[in-house]
């Protein structure tokens, strides 16, 4: 009691934090936030396989995985996205040498291959819904669409921030806070292909096997 | 820590104190090839069916995923117990914890409550729904009279 009346003189409020921060550089916890940011990613995925792997079986007198995926296909998707984790991962390295034309060539490849992934994709869809077995058709389908759909949704955002980052180190060039978003992109794309590891072994392969 | 020193420095003065976050060619490159090996298995053994049975097939594709999880962590996402002090490993753990009751979980009690249900679910065009529905109405009748029995008993 003494101790506290000795510290705050009287008359004066009482401080509860300290007055004189220190530094906090700009970016100083962007990386683990962002990692965590991904983390809560992954809870939301991980609900949407729990809700596959509860209701894929759920056909509803409609067609099952065996009758509508196309394996070769969805390997090249597969291809797609993992090329562009390695160019991706080419556009960090020549970041890291400072190369602002070979950082930008290699997302442009990044960007293609990203590109060429969602084509796949939405031309699987788009087949799927003509032959009849779009989401609406029976839990499995709604299930499959729900949870390729939002692993397909990722990569278009993160397409986008890879456009966005191109034009941004073309006008700033690779200053602190742009090799901050490149690393940030990065994490965010090699994340993505590791939850697609889980939509082609879980929903595509084990689908096969049923 | 790292970062405060970094983004105290130039640019390109000191490399070495990037973090360790970053990757170098050859650990691109060891990942990229592990990942294209535990890709192409997993499709080689379900398009063949080369092991014969699909459980065994289920369970070697189950374990090239995981194993390829791993790899992606480490040659792509630079993961590392020492991190931004250990939190992010933390972090992971945690998540990792979390989907694994979210999923273990969810299938099995629905698993559970599936094949408790069979009975009712066996029917192919019996709309289980209206079904359900017939029931309700005798239900709430008898658990009317069931409250007056009570009262007896």
């Amino acid at each position: 009691m003494t101790t506290h009346a000795i510290a705050t003189p009287a008359g004066e409020a009482p401080v509860f934090y300290v007055a004189d921060e220190h530094d906090h550089p700009p970016g100083q916890s962007t990386m683990l936030g962002f990692w965590i940011y991904l983390m809560s990613d992954c809870l939301i995925f991980a609900v949407l396989f729990a809700t596959y792997a509860v209701l894929g079986g759920n056909y509803a007198g409609g067609p099952g995985p065996r009758a509508l995926f196309e394996l070769p296909l969805v390997a090249v998707n597969t291809a797609m996205l993992l090329f562009s984790s390695i160019t991706y991962g080419f556009a960090m390295l020549a970041t890291e040498k400072g190369k602002v034309g070979a950082t930008q060539g290699w997302l442009g490849v990044t960007a293609l291959f990203g590109l060429a992934f969602l084509s796949i994709e939405l031309y699987e869809f788009a087949n799927l819904i003509h032959e009849g077995a779009g989401p609406q058709r029976s839990a499995f389908l709604s299930a499959f669409f729900t949870l390729v759909g939002t692993h397909g949704l990722h990569v278009t955002f993160g397409l986008i921030w890879l456009a966005t980052l191109v034009v941004q180190v073309g006008r700033y060039g690779l200053i602190a806070a742009n090799k901050r978003r490149l690393m940030c992109l990065s994490l965010f794309w090699h994340f993505l292909d590791v939850i697609w590891i889980g939509v082609f072994t879980f929903v595509y392969l084990m689908g096969m096997l049923r | 820590m790292s970062d405060a020193a970094h983004a105290d420095h130039g640019h390109h003065d000191h490399h070495h104190d990037d973090g360790g976050a970053h990757g170098t060619m050859g650990s691109y490159m060891i990942g990229f090839g592990l990942s294209v090996v535990l890709t192409a298995v997993p499709f080689w053994l379900v398009m063949t069916g080369a092991l014969g049975s699909a459980q065994l097939t289920a369970f070697a594709i189950m374990a090239f995923a995981v194993v390829q999880i791993l790899v992606h962590m480490i040659f792509f996402l630079h993961m590392s117990t020492k991190s931004e002090g250990g939190w992010t490993m933390m972090a992971l753990i945690f998540t990792v914890v979390i989907v694994g009751i979210t999923l273990s979980g969810s299938m099995w009690v629905m698993y559970h409550l599936n094949s408790n249900m069979m009975p009712h679910a066996v029917m192919p065009g019996g709309e289980p729904g209206m079904e359900g529905m017939d029931h309700m109405a005798p239900m709430s009748h008898h658990n009317m009279n069931g409250q007056s029995m009570s009262g007896m008993e």
